[in-house]
């Protein structure tokens, strides 16, 4: 039921500063439509300043965005939802207090349509798409994550991983079609990275969602990525399939400070092991 | 003794009153409001319109601040407008009651609209002297625009009619008032049922994700001030028609205090809040007067030594609410709550 394709995303050059501190020298990379891209690097590389860069939140100071070739720079944070673009933050920023369900129908919002006397009465087309709704995350989404034994509990009382993967339920409550992850992974036990691993690939494969994720675990990245890009220091220095990427020597050197790909692969193993 | 709720359908599941008791308790209410007029003597209806009147504004101001977490000191310059306009258009223009009502909310929603633009920059303290200014120059026009508002001696109204009943008496106006609560209580009571009220959350809670799921914050904070102005003006409104005298001092930035205790009192962000707080203030001081009118044979003078105390008692009785029941007054109704779902498999 791929019935949201997946779009392209294009920056161009992208370039970032904060007062006198480059976050961000002319990077450009793409996502192609229905992949899984990795944007990777080391600490500080100016991973999350990317993506804040392109859902609107920091206005870069050269360069675009381009979602399907439309530059969407000017574009306000809040009106990329309704071109379909979706997202979950490293520090996960669910909405606490309130139920998973409340969190996930929150994602709706842009599609929605109930004004605010139609609120007011809760009458007729309010309740009407309350109920449609409500069936359509029951369905598509509660099923698909596999948490419908949460689904009224209040964020703030579930455990990391979960909290995680209702982030990415509300996130896909968006309809997006393009979804960018911020270290989905992140802080997970070894069982919560697979689940989350099949759940981005069925999103890809089921949803046909373009995906853009940073991530730090490489055993991830190789797994589930079609293409990679690597930033250090803010600079793009590798770009590439994951194997590519893998044994570039620039790669290793930003990674380990040395340019011998045997210590990186060393070093990978060690990380997927430990994992 | 419910233990559970099995959901039959989503319809169920999305009421505004999803179990039994809570049903219940509404159709008690309802009744109660139904028959109080008949049942009580013209005081207690007195001070049950004054009650309403405040749970309406409480309730608008609950949204802004409770709900979205725009904390307003302004509320009283609203039923300020409020009460002007409908004194107003009774005095020179004629229109129908309700149509005055209307008038007065709406334009003290335009009115609200303006004085919530710095909310997009200033929030907490800051946005709440940016709200007691706007006040101020209310205030001051509702002084110096004569021509309009009759100045420091205000405007006098004749009692208002609807559907051609005068009302004169408390009983009258109280079948005016209560119904207009119910409603705008609701509607308060709804909005959360539907996008409108969790964008609202949203962004109290967290402004940066509410903005990612394309929620425009300005766009519903100055929505939030709209409604909750609303309500303020025809909360006045409505006590124009009560007191049938409006000036202005009628709404001192005291008044604004009382309402936002109230709704601090009661529990921010439940509907249920701000109609106990609202309940809570009104009465509480009554109360208190009885209990010194009943020391008054015990002790002589009472009423001129335990006035002061009084005022204590009740500043008294806020300042422990807030300690001891930080959430509000609506938590003990939710341990009540809580309390008999479980009962008596688990206390
Ligand atoms: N708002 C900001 N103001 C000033 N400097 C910032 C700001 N945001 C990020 N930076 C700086 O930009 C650089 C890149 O930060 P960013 O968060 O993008 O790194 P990252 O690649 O996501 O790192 P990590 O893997 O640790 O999450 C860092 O040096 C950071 O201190
Ligand atoms: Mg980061």
């Amino acid at each position: 039921m791929p019935e949201a394709r997946g779009a392209t995303l294009e920056v161009d050059n992208v370039t970032l500063a904060f007062g006198g501190l480059k976050v961000l020298r002319g990077v450009s990379f793409a996502a192609q439509a229905g992949s899984v891209t990795a944007l990777i690097g080391p600490n500080g590389a100016g991973k999350t300043s990317m993506f804040n860069c392109i859902s609107g939140f920091y206005r870069p100071s050269a360069g675009t965005v381009r979602l399907d070739g439309q530059d969407i720079s000017r574009v306000k944070a809040s009106s990329r939802a309704a071109l379909g673009m979706a997202r979950s933050f490293q520090n996960i920023a669910l909405f606490r207090g309130m139920t998973v369900l409340d969190n996930i129908k929150l994602g709706r919002h842009a599609h929605l349509r109930t004004n605010l006397l139609q609120g007011l009465l809760h009458l007729g087309p309010a309740a009407r798409e309350e109920e449609a709704l409500r069936a359509e995350i029951e369905r598509k989404i509660i099923d698909f994550l596999e948490i419908d034994h949460i689904r009224n509990k209040p964020v703030a009382m579930l455990s990391y991983g979960l909290q995680k993967r209702v982030e990415l339920a509300r996130a896909l409550a968006m309809q997006p079609r393009i979804l960018l992850l911020d270290e989905p992974v992140a802080g997970m036990n070894r069982e919560e990275t697979e689940d989350m691993a099949r759940f981005i690939l069925d999103v890809k494969d089921e949803w046909g969602v373009t995906i853009l994720m940073v991530e730090h675990d490489m055993g991830l990245v190789m797994d589930i990525s079609d293409h990679v890009a690597v930033l250090n220091f803010g600079a793009k220095i590798a770009e590439g399939r994951p194997e590519e990427v893998q044994n570039d020597p620039h790669v290793a050197e930003a990674y380990l400070g040395s340019g011998d790909p045997a210590a990186l692969m060393r070093r990978l193993h060690a990380e997927e092991s430990a994992a | 003794m419910i233990i559970g709720t099995a959901k039959e359908t989503y319809r169920a599941d999305e009421a505004l009153l999803t179990t039994r008791p809570q049903q219940v308790w509404m159709a008690v209410l309802l009744a109660g409001l139904a028959v109080l007029p008949f049942t009580f003597n013209a005081y207690w209806t007195y001070l049950a319109c004054l009650v309403l009147i405040n749970v309406i504004a409480a309730t608008g101001l609950n949204v802004l601040t409770g709900f979205t977490g725009l904390v307003s000191l302004g509320h009283a310059a609203f039923m300020a407008i409020g009460a002007y306009t409908v004194a107003w258009l009774e005095r020179d223009i004629g229109t129908p009651l309700l149509l005055n009502l209307l008038a007065g909310g709406l334009l003290a929603a335009g009115i609200g609209v303006i004085v919530g633009l710095p909310s997009l920059r200033v929030k907490g303290l800051y946005l709440a002297i940016a709200t007691i200014a706007a006040s101020f120059i209310l205030h001051f026009v509702f002084v110096e625009w004569t021509a309009v508002t009759g100045g420091s001696a205000g405007i006098s109204l004749q009692p208002g009619t609807v559907f051609g009943v005068a009302l004169v008496d408390y009983t009258q106006l109280y079948w005016l008032i209560m119904p207009i609560c119910v409603l705008m209580v609701t509607g308060a009571a709804n909005l959360f049922r539907n996008r409108i009220g969790r964008a609202f959350i949203a962004i109290r809670d967290r402004d940066i994700s509410a903005e990612v799921l394309g929620i425009p914050i300005l766009r519903y904070k100055l929505m939030s001030f709209a409604l909750a102005s609303f309500y303020a003006g025809v909360a006045g409104g409505l006590w124009a028609y009560f007191f049938r005298v409006v000036t202005p001092e009628s709404f001192p930035l005291l008044t604004s205090i009382f309402l936002l205790a109230a709704v601090i009192v009661g529990g921010m962000g439940t509907i249920l809040g701000g109609v106990i707080g609202a309940l809570f203030m009104t009465l509480v001081p009554e109360l208190l007067r009885f209990g010194v009118e009943l020391l008054g044979p015990v002790i002589p003078n009472a009423g001129l030594i335990l006035s002061p105390v009084r005022t204590i008692v009740f500043g008294a009785l806020i300042v422990g609410f807030l300690v001891f029941e930080p959430q509000g007054l609506t938590e003990i109704v939710q341990r009540i709550r809580r309390f008999f779902r479980l009962w008596p498999f688990r206390t």
